[in-house]
């Protein structure tokens, strides 16, 4: 058995530890909102929290996140970035078909965690790694802005 | 693979007859599907479009599928409008296969055209304001005054006398009564919905991680299976080792179904891990022997025959030959390949007597008609509910992956969720045809153009899906945008169709974005040849066309257009005639070295009546940035039958960095609206090759655009 700490809480489970921290997520704990695109870090549609950093959850063993704080998009609201990203996201209706929209939320948190008001070169950097195929980077990026609390350019 | 052409399925299938004025697609119908399940069981259910509860909730059905275009929050909005119901109230469901969600602009139950708000604009409102008038009719009858004496409100009728009842009350009485013929609709004036820019309804549950796509799809039992399928479309497993598969952690089964071997397990991680041990030797099948290089020589080949002519005005030859200036161009477009953020999936659950399938389609009568096949049960004792789709842009209206995961629960006796990777997403596409097309043009002495010859070269998907909508050689689906409607007198359009041996598949955007490309590029080279701006060019041939003449006004104007753009950009111009839309755009680019970065779009349209304006300039940043893809980067190629490309490193798409700024100018409407999912996507390409040439003086006449 494997112990994590998933969103403030200790959960215990069975898996292979080079098991994609992903699939343990979705498969065995049920959490779904966390998504799978590429099995390659290439898009960022699997993107969580480990210790408030992004990383992408499909390529990650799940051995690596043992005794790490584990964040995902079903607990990011209770983060102050995530709050003030998700609320930017509903206010200007970023979503389309809204798949890889977990991974992008969880990538903007993490940046204005770290950045609380990134310039647009910032958001180029910090969001390069998640695709969205619906083409909702204008939004994403003035949803950014707006969650900084100011305009975008 | 067709399902109109097998006799084997004719028994059960018929060829769906299409209503009202718009394309008319022979779609296969299950004939059980055509009633929708348990309806007559609702007696709270007005119409196929509205559930009312006794506990007043509700429930407006969707005939689309939500995979990012809105239709979740437009097509309830058109019904509550005149049903009289608070949107935000209301809850959404994903209709089930049946008659009455039959897009009757296609045919059949899809989504995809750009057509459901177009489609739906009419019918949506007059069933809304049908089953108004039943409830008013209701209450009129239950407190036995005239039903003029009652009006609707928020859900609620009130009566003479302040009497009111809510519709659950009411929605019993009013599911027996008959359905009025003539309703009368809002003027746009009283709208309280439609036309303005709400928000999507979809939106809290796509960023809360709740929204249920087909890879979250969960059933009792259910297992989980990844399917390996041959390297070369078409091939089959020959023989296959399993024993190393069967010993692996969490593997319960391993089945070989038409299409490959799947291992089924109690993860899909583990499943997949299983399915990397399988050893496998395919019959690999004739698409061994394709060859990108080969597939080009025998397109351009192809293109010697005669075509099926699809317009003829004047005579273009003459006209051709007493030319003062003469131009031919040929422009050459690869496959492409969809990748959806959701890699396929589908979830399926076959019992002795029925056979649930659940997840993901552009096209519900399609699963049901493959799922009964690949159950081998009555079309009646197939189930398709439909989840959201991590995108479709066309890969979702076939149903390959709906039959491996019926074929696979048969198997196994268990419910099970088959989920393709991203190498079999890319590797197993139905990919957007390669296309070949030559120009001819000739200019008078004045420089206006005289004629124009339009030969085209390429794949039809409608042979394998819709094969009778192909008359005469034409498949109205391969000649979309291959023509603007440009004051040219002699005018001359053709098309041969190729199948060059790999299977293809509707793109978002469709023909359009081949068409135009070659098009709208060689308007630019005539402009260039006549010594004219490609603006006013254009601009002169647009008399009779008050609507693209004015979008393109319109864009030119915004965009700044014959002022001086900013240091090291220079600008490209286009236009297009799709899906009802009139459309301009003027991209503005930068080149360094090979590399063309596109700064900024500026997009004018008209689009007649928005229905959500909020979700029609999500559309058009969409179809852009979608478009541009394909411009700057997208192609898949093939050696030995095998897609070379895999994933997103070697197949790049647009990601935030290289997403331009862009503008939005629409036109006020209220003409019947028109699509808007997908022009952008088209003319795109076109604006911004002609902005390169602008940049420097190179005329790109192949996608991607490449200047190394």
């Amino acid at each position: 058995m494997i112990s994590l700490n998933i969103n403030g809480k200790a959960r215990s489970v069975d898996a292979e530890p080079d098991t994609p921290l992903l699939w343990v997520l979705r498969d065995t704990l049920g959490m779904t909102g966390t998504k799978f695109g590429c099995g390659a870090a290439l898009c960022g549609a699997c993107t969580v929290h480990v210790e408030g950093k992004p990383i992408r959850s499909c390529s990650t063993p799940v051995s690596l996140v043992v005794g790490k704080k584990i964040t995902t998009i079903e607990a990011v609201s209770a983060t102050p970035a995530g709050q003030k990203v998700q609320a930017a996201w509903a206010a200007l209706d970023v979503p389309q078909c809204g798949y890889c929209q977990s991974g992008q939320i969880m990538s903007a948190a993490a940046l204005l965690a770290e950045k609380p008001n990134p310039t647009d070169a910032d958001i180029d950097d910090a969001m390069a790694g998640n695709i969205c195929r619906c083409g909702t980077y204008p939004r994403i990026r003035a949803a950014i802005h707006a969650a900084a609390g100011r305009k975008g350019e | 693979m067709s399902l109109v052409t097998d006799p084997s399925r004719r028994e059960f299938l018929k060829t769906g007859a299409a209503v009202g004025g718009g394309l008319i697609l022979g779609v296969v119908l299950p004939d059980a599907l055509l009633r929708p399940a348990g309806a007559q069981a609702m007696t709270s259910m007005p119409n196929a479009w509205v559930k009312i509860g006794s506990d007043n909730s509700i429930t407006i059905i969707s005939a689309r599928s939500e995979m990012g275009q809105g239709v979740y929050t437009a097509m309830p909005t058109l019904v509550a409008e005149e049903l009289e119901v608070d949107l935000k109230k209301i809850k959404v469901e994903i209709a089930p296969a049946g008659e009455p969600y039959i897009n009757t602009m296609l045919g059949g139950q899809i989504t995809g055209g750009s057509t459901s708000v177009a489609e739906g604009y009419d019918k949506l409102r007059i069933a809304g304001a049908q089953a108004r008038t039943m409830l008013v009719e209701a209450a009129a009858q239950k407190w036995g005054v005239d039903a003029s004496a009652c009006r609707a409100q928020d859900g609620m009728v009130q009566g003479p006398g302040g009497k009111t009842a809510t519709y659950g009350e009411l929605a019993e009485a009013a599911a027996k009564l008959p359905v009025p013929k003539d309703v009368k609709l809002k003027d746009h004036k009283d709208s309280r919905y439609v036309g303005k820019p709400i928000n999507r309804l979809d939106t809290p549950g796509k960023i809360d991680g709740t929204a249920e796509f087909g890879i979250d799809v969960k059933l009792p039992g259910m297992l989980y299976a990844s399917l390996a399928q041959c390297p070369v479309i078409g091939g089959k497993p020959a023989s296959f080792d399993a024993a190393k598969a069967k010993a692996m952690p969490g593997v319960k089964h391993v089945v070989q179904i038409t299409d490959g071997v799947a291992v089924v397990a109690d993860s899909w991680w583990r499943a997949k891990t299983a399915r990397d041990a399988l050893a496998i030797t395919w019959d690999e099948g004739p698409g061994k022997a394709l060859n990108s290089a080969g597939i080009s020589a025998a397109l351009k080949a192809a293109a010697a025959k005669p075509g099926a002519v699809f317009k003829k005005q004047g005579d273009v030859e003459s006209g051709l030959a007493g030319a003062a200036k003469k131009l031919q161009a040929e422009y050459e477009l690869p496959f492409l390949a969809h990748a959806a953020m959701e890699p396929m999936n589908f979830t399926a659950d076959v019992r002795q007597d029925s056979c649930l399938a659940y997840g993901p389609t552009q096209f519900q009568q399609l699963a049901a008609g493959v799922a009964a096949q690949a159950s081998g049960l009555k079309p009646e004792q197939v189930t398709v509910r439909t989840t959201f789709l991590g995108g479709g842009f066309g890969r979702r209206i076939d149903a390959d992956f709906v039959a491996q995961a019926v074929e696979i629960s048969k198997a196994v006796g268990a419910p099970v969720k088959l989920l393709w990777t991203r190498e079999d997403d890319m590797t197993h596409d139905f990919y957007r045809p390669v296309s070949y097309h030559q120009l001819w043009g000739g200019l008078d002495a004045q420089g206006r153009p005289v004629a124009l010859k339009f030969h085209l070269t390429s794949p039809s998907v409608t042979s394998r899906l819709f094969p009778p909508f192909i008359k005469d050689g034409v498949d109205p689906l391969m000649t979309e945008a291959a023509v603007v409607p440009y004051d040219i007198p002699h005018q001359f359009a053709d098309v041969v169709i190729h199948d060059t041996g790999m299977r293809v598949g509707y793109l978002r955007s469709v023909s359009h974005a081949l068409n135009s490309f070659a098009y709208e590029s060689f308007m630019d080279e005539l402009a260039a040849a006549a010594g004219k701006d490609p603006y006013q060019f254009r601009l002169a041939l647009l008399d009779k066309q008050p609507r693209l003449k004015h979008v393109l006004e319109l864009a030119a104007e915004k965009s700044g257009w014959g002022t001086p753009p900013p240091a090291g950009r220079f600008r490209g111009i286009g236009l297009m005639e799709g899906y009802g839309t009139s459309m301009a755009q003027v991209a503005e680019v930068s080149v360094t070295g090979p590399k063309v970065r596109v700064h900024r779009v500026v997009v004018a349209a008209d689009l007649g009546k928005m229905v959500n304006p909020n979700i029609v300039r999500q559309q058009l940043e969409s179809s852009i940035i979608f478009g541009l893809g394909a411009v700057l980067y997208g192609e898949i190629t093939l050696k030995d039958g095998r897609v070379q490309q895999s994933n997103f490193h070697d197949y790049p798409v647009v990601r935030m960095p290289e997403s331009p700024k862009i503008e939005m100018y629409i036109v006020d409407s209220n003409e019947k609206p028109a699509g808007i999912g997908e022009p952008g996507t088209a003319l795109v390409g076109p604006t911004v090759a002609n902005a390169v040439f602008a940049a420097t003086g190179k005329r790109l006449r192949k996608l991607p655009l490449r200047l190394a």
